[in-house]
């Protein structure tokens, strides 16, 4: 079948993620019709070559128009309830101006090489997908307008289109998207920089409430998420691994357990200490989950616990309250004079910060498929980072990546746990082992116990205001966990980290613990934690100041001004427009009523903002403390400028509404401990969600700005805890200077 | 151990051991995935199905204490005037973000209405607060519910806030 291969212009680019080439092709689809595909390469990930269309039809194809005129749209990136195998496709359809009613969705296969970045993660698909999604749309759009111009023999600029249909409009004629596929096949594609992309006010699928397209199959019960897969042969397992992270098998039981109902293996894994990889534990395979998981009730196993049983979360706490008033081990950002500034301040405020271990819970515990034989593996994973997970597995079983296929099944949640692809490659082990297909489920307590977890954290600011109530002298010493200078995982802090650069005295220092516990990015990584400390910090000096919380904040934020990004500790930072953050607080000041808002006894509000993932954000929380201490948050209102489009607005009042409740149930019940070097809690009697009686309503209000549009997965959820934290202090005047919040604080017993 | 269990209109035939829960016989043996697994104490709602017409937690009732109850799951709730109505509103409302829970929510809600037609917000809570989402719908499950009993979408506790 004839293909067609262009290249475009190399795009300049320098960071991490290098767009090398844009590769757009066209050709004959099975069956004939318009199959387009379209990629940017990624240094470091390209590996298999796009399958070509005569093998295997659709694979890495972006669009596929067949002559019944249905679309066919591949969405390239993991769904884990963000949203995106909806937004996405309604990129490519807005500019293909095609019928969104006769639009079907496909999931890709992992496969940077066609796709570029098959990420969930960061709030960075709408970022990096914008334009170059819209212009696939376009490409194809000017392929089926030459096609049509081509039929008629009529110039192409006399030719439009709408909603799956070329008209020429001096002749009246028209030909619907069906008809002209095959003819646009033989069109050779167009430079994808070089098309036209549509003036944004003639969008019609952008910026209209689009609803879930898997949704219907989701209601009806149709099989969709990783741990729905079903192969013929198929075993199931369990693998059990030390409680102590970082613990190694001695002895096992593996009689007793071989000679269970229904197991057919049951064998030690020998594994390494990276824990996104193979660690040691015992696999149970048997004919069925049940079995296995009623097996392992009779395993005993004698474990090398290791150094790390000696940790505990209240070790670390004792340690930071040591480390808090010295020097910092690290200097992360200094400007002006702090201790001077200090020492001539009207007021001194001092106040200490903590927060502690959280757990992803997504709702469906890991799981992976995965059948591996004859030097090839083929996996079904909810995974938020496939390719990840395909170098871990290459590596760990000797395979060459282009012999891995990675099926991205619906993910039951995510939140940053699905990043991490351990339970991948436990699953391609096991397979090997057993010489058989086979699905390894976790349960619950599994997946609590052997999370990457939010790091817990400690801060301990000290500030100045001058006689005016002006902010003059802020300082945090943070204490994380890491080793060597190097934070752990998701526990580190960027100099930029507001009130820096507003603040002419300024510092923030670092000391870290070292920490056995695996870490790892959770919803708005960093930030879920630090906006609590500092904006929850930033509300006590409004308060000293004797200044309303909102004017505070606007003063300290100054007038709009655009401050530069620069280089942290853990990479680059955006930069940050004073004048989007104004905007959205006065926003939600006004949305909430703030200082009009008649309020009962015990009733507060409380606000806060943050920016995070290229989103400015800022909250208010309404709440009510009974006298037992008992919260109720009675409301929650959102002001966003996320850009010039809010693509989906149907998916996106659902995401931040889930990120904020998501926030509040985080700050009311959650925490994971440590003791002996586990993980304490196993399930949701112990590690609590917020139910549908304690989640308020949120309002939410977008911004617009003229600004590319970014993500939305995440940025809701940092300010809402600060807020609800502030909210109970004006209620209260108790402020909540550690989460989770604990009631018994605020009774008035 | 042999059992005929009533399933969505049907009888089927399955072999299990007596503790086998009723979640892994829908699941793994008669291929009904819709059913899902996430904490197998009865603390998350995400198997609920009918036993009888009661919205009851799956993995809690051994395939043993079955007998003769009727088990109407996800697939078939649909069969139901109640429960198609509440599928509609699921997708009319666009409550599905992962959509891992939903298939317990919409169970639960189709048993609430099944009896109570017109629920208050605390009928609500009440009904469904053994039901966590884990990516908080809650909002939209709340006015699902309601658009499915042809009552206003307003929270009305939102009248005192």
């Amino acid at each position: 079948m004839k293909r067609l291969e262009i290249t475009a212009a190399e795009p300049a680019g320098d960071g991490v993620v290098h767009a090398r080439r844009a590769f757009l092709r066209a050709s004959a689809a099975l069956g004939g019709g318009l199959l387009l595909e379209f990629a940017l390469p990624v240094r470091g990930f390209a590996r298999a070559n796009p399958q070509s269309p005569a093998e295997g039809g659709v694979l890495g194809a972006y669009v596929r128009i067949s002559p019944d005129g249905l679309v066919t749209i591949t969405s390239k990136n993991p769904e884990i309830g963000q949203g995106i195998k909806t937004m996405l496709p309604m990129l490519i359809a807005e500019e293909l101006d095609a019928d969104w009613s006769k639009v079907r969705i496909d999931q890709a296969l992992s496969d940077p090489a066609v796709f570029g970045r098959q990420v969930a993660g960061g709030s960075r698909a709408t970022p990096l997908n914008w334009e170059p999604m819209r212009r696939v749309g376009a490409a194809a759009r000017q392929m089926l307008v030459l096609a049509a111009s081509q039929i008629w023999a009529v110039p192409a600029s006399e030719c439009q289109t709408s909603s799956g249909v070329v008209r020429h409009a001096p002749s009246g004629q028209t030909l619907d998207y069906g008809a002209l596929a095959s003819k646009a096949a033989t069109i050779a594609a167009p430079d994808l920089k070089a098309v036209t992309l549509k003036d944004p006010k003639d969008f019609r699928i952008i910026g209209t409430p689009q609803r879930g397209v898997d949704s219907p199959a989701v209601v009806t019960g149709k099989p969709l998420f990783g741990i729905d897969v079903d192969l013929p042969g198929m075993r199931h397992a369990v693998f059990v691994k030390c409680p102590v992270f970082g613990g190694a098998v001695n002895h096992a039981n593996l009689e007793a357990i071989l000679a269970a109902p229904g197991v057919s293996h049951a064998f030690v894994v020998n594994g390494g200490q990276t824990f996104d990889g193979l660690v040691s534990g015992v696999a149970i395979v048997a004919d069925s989950w049940w079995a296995a998981a009623r097996a392992r009730r009779k395993l005993e196993v004698d474990w090398n616990e290791g150094p790390t049983a000696a940790q505990d979360s209240a070790g670390f706490a004792a340690r930071a309250a040591v480390l808090g008033p010295q020097p910092p081990e690290l200097s992360i950002a200094r400007e002006g004079d702090v201790d001077a500034a200090l020492a001539g301040a009207a007021h001194v405020i001092e106040a200490a910060y903590s927060y502690p271990f959280l757990a992803h819970a997504a709702l469906e515990p890991q799981n992976c498929t995965a059948h591996v034989q004859d030097g090839k593996a083929e996996i079904w994973a909810p995974t938020q980072n496939p390719d990840s997970g395909c170098k871990i597995v290459a590596n760990t079983l000797g395979l060459a990546e282009a012999d891995i296929t990675i099926h991205m099944m619906r993910c039951g949640g995510g939140f940053g746990r699905r990043l991490m692809n351990d339970y991948m490659v436990e699953a391609a082990w096991i397979s090997r082992e057993i010489g058989a297909p086979v699905k390894l489920l976790w349960d619950r307590e599994d997946d609590l116990r052997h999370d990457f977890y939010r790091p817990a954290g400690f801060h301990f600011f000290k500030a100045g205001l001058d006689g005016a109530g002006k902010l003059v002298a802020f300082r945090d010493h943070f204490i994380s966990f890491g080793t060597g200078g190097k934070f752990a995982n998701s526990a580190g802090l960027q100099p930029v980290e507001f009130p820096a650069r507003f603040v002419p005295n300024f510092e923030l220092g670092a000391t870290l613990m070292a920490l056995g516990v695996p870490t790892g990015p959770m919803r708005a990584p960093g930030s879920n934690a630090l906006a609590f400390a500092f904006q929850s910090f930033i509300d006590e000096l409004a308060f000293a100041a004797r200044r309303d919380a909102v004017q505070f904040r606007l003063d300290l934020l100054g007038p709009p001004r655009i401050y530069a990004g620069t280089q942290g500790p853990n990479g680059a930072t955006p930069d940050f427009d004073s004048g989007r953050m104004r905007a959205v607080l006065e926003r939600v000041a006004d949305r909430s009523g703030w200082r009009k808002r008649a309020l009962g006894t015990r009733s507060g509000l409380g606000a806060a903002f943050y920016f995070s993932h290229l989103g400015y954000f800022a909250e208010v929380v309404q709440a009510t403390v009974d006298a037992r201490g008992d919260i109720r948050v009675d409301k929650v209102w959102v002001a966003a400028d996320i850009g010039s489009h809010v693509i989906n607005p149907m998916g996106a009042e659902n995401q931040v509404q889930g990120a904020a409740i998501d926030g509040i149930s985080a700050a009311l019940g959650q925490a994971i401990s440590i003791e002996r070097g586990r993980a304490v809690q196993s399930n949701f009697d112990d590690y609590r969600l917020l139910r549908i009686d304690r989640a308020p309503p949120v309002d939410v209000h977008f911004v617009i700005s003229d600004n590319p549009p970014t993500g939305l997965g995440e940025p809701a959820l940092p300010p809402v805890i600060p807020a609800l934290c502030n909210a109970i202090f004006a209620a209260t005047g108790k402020r909540i200077r550690k989460l989770p919040i604990d009631r018994a604080e605020l009774s008035l017993a | 151990m042999k059992y005929s269990i009533h399933v969505n209109g049907a009888i089927k035939r399955v072999e299990a051991d007596a503790d086998t829960p009723l979640l892994w016989v829908l699941r793994d043996t008669l291929n009904l995935k819709g059913t899902k697994f996430a904490c197998g104490t009865g603390m998350c709602g995400a198997c609920t199905v009918h036993l009888n017409g009661a919205a009851r937690r799956s993995c809690l009732i051994s395939i043993a204490n079955v007998g003769s109850g009727v088990v109407t799951t996800i697939e078939g709730i649909g069969d139901t005037p109640v429960g198609k109505k509440v599928q509609q509103a699921w997708l009319d409302i666009d409550v599905v973000q992962c959509g891992y829970c939903q298939a317990g929510q919409i169970m639960s809600a189709a048993a609430l209405l099944a009896t109570n037609t017109k629920p208050s917000d605390a009928d609500i809570d009440h009904a469904m607060a053994g039901n966590i989402c884990r990516c908080a719908t809650y909002p939209r499950i709340r006015a699902a519910i309601k658009l499915a009993a042809g009552l206003p979408m307003i929270d009305a506790r939102e009248a005192d806030a």
